[in-house]
């Protein structure tokens, strides 16, 4: 496999991801676990931007690390008391540590050349057919328009979006209520 | 193009590793920091999948759409949840919450 810019911005934002990500749960301090959060979530939106997925990209970028790693830092500032007892880990730290090693392990050697076998062919002729258009405007990409249209229309995605719509506004209006200091 | 695998590798590592912090941390907020990679493991999966295989079609991108939406719920309420224990209880450790356990 040659060398291509591609490939040196996957692996730059694949090793971001993964070491921040790892950085995450070693982190002592939970402000920086916070804060390398969110350098691991800007590496998987620059993967977002690889796959060509624009818009999702300035949705993680805007969601995730605007708002939700953000509400974090408040929380975290709001408890802060107890933000550094001296153990980081509960007693099933090694148990966890196995878990998650098999997990990998499992997805790595199982799961992915399962996933290959499925889609390999199909997988190869679209890389191939990417990889013929020479300049970015020619890869078929899905705009922002497209993706606001099949959201709406009755025969896209409206039922779930609207299911969606309430689920958000039942998540909002009930963290309000749960995290509201009683009067009475 | 990268190859598909090379997508996979990197979502199952930060699934991995989502799932070591759920499992390990005390602290709940970290707890819920490891549900959150382990999210953006399944979007990456999400994604990628879409753009290999079937890039014509709008249903990968919108999954992975809804996936943050849920994500943002699901951050909203584990964050107020924690915010309330925390000013009855004075705790963040998840295992000194132990009311409800058998």
């Amino acid at each position: 496999m040659e060398l291509t810019w591609e490939l040196v911005a996957f692996l730059g934002f694949a090793v971001m991801t993964l070491g921040s990500g790892l950085m995450v749960v070693t982190s002592s301090n939970l402000f920086h676990s916070v804060l390398f959060l969110m350098t691991s979530l800007f590496g998987v939106a620059g993967l977002f931007v690889l796959l060509v997925a624009p818009f999702l990209a300035a949705i993680q970028v805007l969601v995730y690390i605007g708002a939700i790693a953000v509400l974090m830092l408040f929380v975290i500032m709001l408890t802060r008391q107890v933000m550094s007892r001296p153990e980081l880990y509960n007693q099933q730290m090694a148990g966890a540590l196995v878990a998650a090693a098999i997990l990998f392990l499992a997805l790595l050697f199982v799961l992915t050349p399962l996933a290959d076998e499925i889609g390999g062919d199909v997988a190869q002729v679209n890389a191939e057919v990417i990889a013929e258009a020479d300049d970015a405007p020619d890869v078929d990409y899905i705009t922002v328009e497209e993706l606001g249209r099949a959201f709406v229309t009755r025969n896209g995605f409206v039922l779930p979006f609207e299911v969606t719509s309430i689920l958000l506004t039942a998540a909002m209006i009930g963290a309000i209520v749960v995290a509201r200091e009683d009067e009475a | 193009m990268v190859p598909l695998w090379m997508y996979l590798v990197v979502s199952a590592g930060l699934f991995s590793i989502g799932a070591f912090g759920v499992l390990s941390r005390r602290n709940a907020i970290a707890i819920l920091m490891g549900v959150e990679l382990m999210l953006n493991a399944s979007n990456l999966n999400l994604v990628a999948f879409w753009r290999y295989i079937n890039p014509g079609e709008i249903n990968g991108q919108v999954f992975a759409a809804f996936v943050f939406v849920v994500a943002a719920a699901e951050a909203a309420v584990g964050l107020a949840l924690i915010i309330s224990i925390y000013v009855k209880r004075h705790t963040v450790v998840a295992e000194d919450v132990n009311l409800l356990k058998w």
